[in-house]
C-alpha cells in the first residue's frame, strides 16, 4: 500500500539483478541435484521437495546420499544440525528489518540461504527495500526448484551434462569476500577468519565451516575485549599474541 | 531397495524443520540483544570474515574435487580476481569471466 508503483516496479528490477549473478551457481547446482537424484534410484519428487521442504543447498545433496542409505531419521536430524548450524550467526547482521513484519518477513527468514546472505548483508540500507529482497530471494529458490526439475528431466536423457557450472558459486564467494574486504575497517576480521579457517581446515575437516565460525566468533570476542580494555590507547605491547 | 515414502517424506520435514529453526530462532533471541554495543560490534566484524571463510572453504572443495585438476581452479580464481579489480568490480561479469575459464579448461584440456 505504501509502496508506489515505480518503486515497486524498481524493487522488483533490481531483486532480479540481485538474483541472476547467483543464479549462475544456484542454477546448475539444482541440475546437478536432479541428477542426482534420479541416479540414486530415488522418486523424482524428492528433488522439488527437498527445494521447497528444506532450501539449503548443501544440506540437501547430502541428503539425498542419507535418504539413499536409509539412515535413520535421528542421524539425518543431526547431521542437518551440525551443517546448517552456521546459519545462527547471519541474523547478527543479515538487514531483516528492511522487510515489513509478517509473512514477508517469515518468507525471508525461511529462505536466508549463503546466497541471499551474501548478496545483501553488505547492501547499503537506502538501496535494500523490502521488495528488493523478497524479489532477489524468491527467484534464488525459484531457480533451485526449477534446476532441480531440468535436472530430473535431464537425467534420464543425457548421459553427462557439462562440467564445471558450479565454479560459479566458487567465484561468487570469492568476488563477495573481496568486496567485503576494500575497506581498511575489514582488515582484522579478514586476518582472523584466515586464522580461523586456516586452524579449522587442518584441525575439524569434518567440519570445517562450523569449527571456523566457531573459531572466528571467539576470536572476535578477544578483539573486542581487547579493545575495550582500560588504556587501550597504547595497543603495541602485545600486539602479536595472535600469531 | 528404495527407501519407503514415509521414511522420505519424514526425513524432509526433519531436516525442513531444523534448518527453519536455526534460521529463525536467533532473531528471536536477538531481540533483546539489539542494544548491546557487543552485539553491534560482532554484527560490524562477522559479514567479511563470514564471507571470507565460505569463500576459502568452496575453493578448497574446488581444488578437491576435480583430481589431479586442481589447478584449473586456482586459474579460474586467479582470472575471477584479476578481473574483478581491474575491470572496475563488476560482480556478474567477474563471476562470468571465472565461471567460462573453469569450464573451458575442466572439458576442453
Amino acid at each position: 500500500m505504501g509502496t508506489s508503483r515505480s518503486s515497486r516496479a524498481a524493487g522488483l528490477r533490481a531483486g532480479a539483478a540481485d538474483s541472476l549473478g547467483v543464479g549462475l551457481g544456484i542454477f546448475p547446482l539444482g541440475i546437478a541435484l536432479g541428477v542426482l537424484v534420479i541416479q540414486a534410484g530415488l522418486p523424482w519428487w524428492l528433488a522439488p521437495a527437498l527445494s521447497i521442504g528444506v532450501f539449503a543447498g548443501s544440506v540437501e545433496l547430502l541428503l539425498v546420499s542419507l535418504i539413499t542409505t536409509a539412515t535413520p531419521l535421528l542421524t539425518i536430524a543431526v547431521t542437518v544440525f551440525a551443517v546448517n548450524f552456521r546459519h545462527v550467526f547471519y541474523p547478527l547482521s543479515f538487514p531483516i528489518h528492511a522487510i515489513r513484519p509478517g509473512l514477508g518477513r517469515a518468507y525471508s527468514i525461511y529462505a536466508m540461504i549463503d546466497e541471499a546472505y551474501a548478496t545483501y548483508v553488505l547492501m547499503p540500507a537506502e538501496k535494500i527495500s523490502s521488495v528488493r529482497m523478497l524479489t532477489g530471494q524468491i527467484l534464488m529458490q525459484a531457480y533451485w526448484v526449477l534446476g532441480g526439475l531440468i535436472g530430473v528431466a535431464l537425467a534420464s536423457l543425457l548421459p553427462e551434462p557439462i562440467e564445471g557450472f558450479e565454479f560459479a558459486l566458487v567465484a561468487l564467494f570469492v568476488v563477495m569476500a573481496l568486496d567485503a574486504a576494500r575497506t581498511k575497517a575489514a582488515i582484522p576480521s579478514v586476518v582472523l577468519a584466515g586464522l580461523a579457517v586456516a586452524a579449522a581446515i587442518v584441525a575439524f575437516p569434518q567440519a570445517e565451516v562450523l569449527a571456523a565460525l566457531v573459531i572466528f566468533t571467539v576470536l572476535l570476542v578477544v578483539r573486542y575485549l581487547w579493545e575495550r580494555r582500560p588504556g587501550a590507547a597504547t595497543p603495541a605491547t602485545e600486539a602479536t599474541h595472535a600469531a | 531397495m528404495q527407501p519407503s515414502v514415509g521414511y522420505m517424506v519424514l526425513a524432509v520435514v526433519i531436516a525442513g524443520v531444523i534448518t527453519v529453526l536455526l534460521r529463525a530462532l536467533p532473531f528471536a533471541i536477538l531481540k533483546p540483544l539489539r542494544k548491546s554495543k557487543f552485539v553491534h560490534a560482532l554484527g560490524r566484524w562477522m559479514p567479511a570474515g563470514i564471507l571470507v571463510i565460505l569463500a576459502v572453504v568452496m575453493l578448497k572443495d574446488q581444488l578437491f574435487a576435480a583430481p589431479g585438476r586442481w589447478w584449473m581452479a586456482l586459474v579460474a580464481t586467479a582470472v575471477t580476481v584479476v578481473v574483478h579489480l581491474c575491470l572496475g568490480r563488476r560482480a556478474l561479469l567477474s563471476i562470468f569471466s571465472g565461471t567460462a575459464v573453469y569450464i573451458v579448461l575442466l572439458n576442453f584440456v
